[in-house]
């Protein structure tokens, strides 16, 4: 059983332990990781190659993805416990020697394109897998994302998912600062996409929008997940310095309790 | 060169189904007999080296061999992190072909010359790097090469008339091959500039130098143990490539003296400034680099009369 709560627990337990950062983006993203891994991905075996594919473009926000790989019990609590340590397979940005990631990335504006040869590879097989790839909006500040949106959508790759996390900030400021991407569905959309507002911490609003596209024809389709950088976490929330900050102990057991758990 | 590599590929995709071509919109007169006979395993992706690297990592996660095709900085400089992160990374059985090493696009100038192709790739543990020297060995090279794990670049030049005298095509990775033994100096050479080697070393010989010549055409895996005996029985090397003198063969044979320990004089011919603002025929430019065989020939002489006492 995947929660969002307990994707939270874990990554700040493993941030504190750790003491590290990037603990605003796992935030950001982890009811759309507790949707994606509880309830979306179809994997029968972690290696099967028929399993849905998933790539977390925006890598640094991988610790999410861990605490899902924990929770679905992919990863023992031991490895859990390496992250960052000297030697981990779990690190800052996911290596795809660690079984459960299928791709390491890490250098953001990858991703898409690694998701739109996947989706091709899987329509050349007739393979109903399909390819969720998740981006940070600030991401799109990339060329190389537009080079393989065009491409999927001149491909009507129906099967390639991408989800946006739309939380408004980089590391360095807010994106409408650092460089705009308004309007973003707009520009997916008049590229060929098929475009759709989540509401990207409202687990069964992910599901249920993700259960109605057709993955079998028509464009690729993107979801627009607004979110909140932090979320879960006052201090934290749409704060900048928490993409990069570590927690104190006092922080710490705040935002534990903040999150309906124990510190 | 690439003609031979497109019917060579043809005939693999006819025998694997595995087989991909994708092409960042080039290869004019060159990719139509395979996009004709495989029109679902063609692919023009457009001017996007970038998503072309991106693409064939993915495909290749899911068991096919992509091979890729531009021209050389196109195909190996503009998406090199992608070739990094994606199948080197992950050991993906991407294959890139990059036309025209070194001057063959010379009326084009400099973002089309490929002269840095080769040291860029060969840095990176797991990449198999391929420079043949002519048509015959370039699909010897692919043939023996395409279905190896882990990614492959092959550097290809846009001729297919020309041969290379005494190679007879032969290739094998992790080998040199030695078209001639000579006592005095050895040429090595990489790519089609080998033609050029070849003819000095006759020339030099008609003037009473032993000078043997060879072929490296395999340059990642380094064929180090082939180098390191035919360099210990010789006094000196000349190195010959259209390429930078930084990071190609030069730096390669470099290494392997260094690191054997051998007293053999290593001299590396190749591009040794920016060719900025410059650009014309091939024949022009290797002579403007002192990479024609009257160049070689000359630097060959003055220092073997260097050596005398």
């Amino acid at each position: 059983m995947i929660t969002s709560r307990d994707i939270r627990l874990i990554v700040l337990e493993q941030s504190r332990r750790a003491h590290v950062g990037h603990i605003g983006s796992a935030l950001s993203v982890a009811d759309l990781v507790s949707a994606l891994y509880g309830r979306v991905l179809h994997v029968p075996e972690v290696d099967a190659p028929s399993r849905d594919r998933f790539i977390l473009s925006k890598g640094h926000a991988v610790l999410a993805v861990y605490a899902a790989l924990f929770l679905k019990g992919w990863l023992t609590e031991k490895q859990l416990n390496t992250y960052c340590a000297d030697g981990t397979l779990l690190g800052v940005h996911p290596e795809h020697e660690l079984r459960g990631i299928d791709f390491a990335t890490g250098s953001l504006g990858h991703g898409l394109s690694l998701g739109a040869g996947v989706a091709l590879a899987a329509r050349m097989q007739q393979s109903p897998r399909r390819v969720f790839v998740l981006l940070s909006d600030a991401e799109c500040n990339e060329g190389s994302v537009w080079e393989a949106v065009m491409f999927a959508a001149h491909h009507g790759l129906s099967n390639l998912i991408a989800i946006v996390d739309l939380n408004g900030q980089q590391a360095l400021g807010y994106t409408e600062q650092v460089l705009n991407l308004t309007p973003l569905r707009d520009r997916w959309r008049v590229f060929g996409w098929d475009v759709v507002d989540v509401d990207g911490h409202d687990v069964d609003g992910i599901v249920s929008t993700i259960e109605g596209l057709d993955t079998r024809q028509g464009p690729p389709h993107v979801l627009i997940a607004k979110t909140v950088f932090g979320k879960g976490v006052s201090y934290m929330e749409r704060q900048i310095k928490w993409h990069y900050w570590p927690m104190s102990d006092d922080e710490y057991q705040q935002a534990v309790r903040e999150v309906g758990g124990k510190p | 060169m690439r003609g031979a590599f497109a019917q060579t590929l043809v005939q693999l995709a006819e025998e694997d189904e595995r087989v991909l071509l994708l092409t960042g919109d080039l290869g004019y007169m060159v990719l139509e007999p395979f996009a004709q006979r495989f029109p679902d395993r063609f692919f023009n992706v457009g001017v996007a080296e970038q998503n072309m690297v991106g693409l064939a990592s993915g495909l290749a996660e899911a068991g096919f061999i992509p091979f890729l095709y531009s021209i050389a900085p196109f195909a190996v400089l503009r998406p090199y992190e992608f070739i990094r992160n994606g199948p080197v990374m992950h050991g993906f059985q991407v294959r890139i072909a990059g036309v025209g090493g070194g001057f063959e696009y010379g009326h084009n100038g400099l973002t089309h010359f490929g002269l840095e192709d080769v040291g860029v790739l060969r840095i990176l543990p797991g990449m198999t790097v391929v420079a043949p020297a002519d048509h015959a060995q370039a699909r010897n090279a692919l043939r023996s090469t395409w279905n190896m794990p882990g990614p492959v670049y092959y550097r290809l030049g846009k001729d297919d008339s020309v041969t290379v005298g005494g190679l007879d095509g032969r290739f094998e990775l992790g080998r040199v091959q030695t078209l001639r033994e000579g006592r005095d100096l050895l040429m090595l050479a990489m790519g089609s500039i080998a033609i050029e080697a070849v003819e000095a070393a006759r020339r030099l010989t008609e003037q009473g130098v032993d000078c043997g010549v060879a072929v490296v055409a395999g340059i990642a895996p380094a064929p180090t143990a082939d180098l390191a005996a035919i360099l210990a029985r010789v006094p000196l090397a000349i190195t010959v490539e259209e390429h930078f003198v930084n990071g190609g063969l030069g730096s390669l044979v470099s290494e392997v003296v260094a690191g054997h320990q051998l007293s053999c004089r290593v001299i590396r011919k190749g591009v040794e400034d920016l060719p900025r603002g410059i650009s014309g025929s091939q024949a022009y430019l290797r002579r403007a680099n002192g990479l024609s065989a009257d160049a070689l020939c000359e630097t060959a002489l003055r220092a073997l009369e260097k050596r005398r006492p």
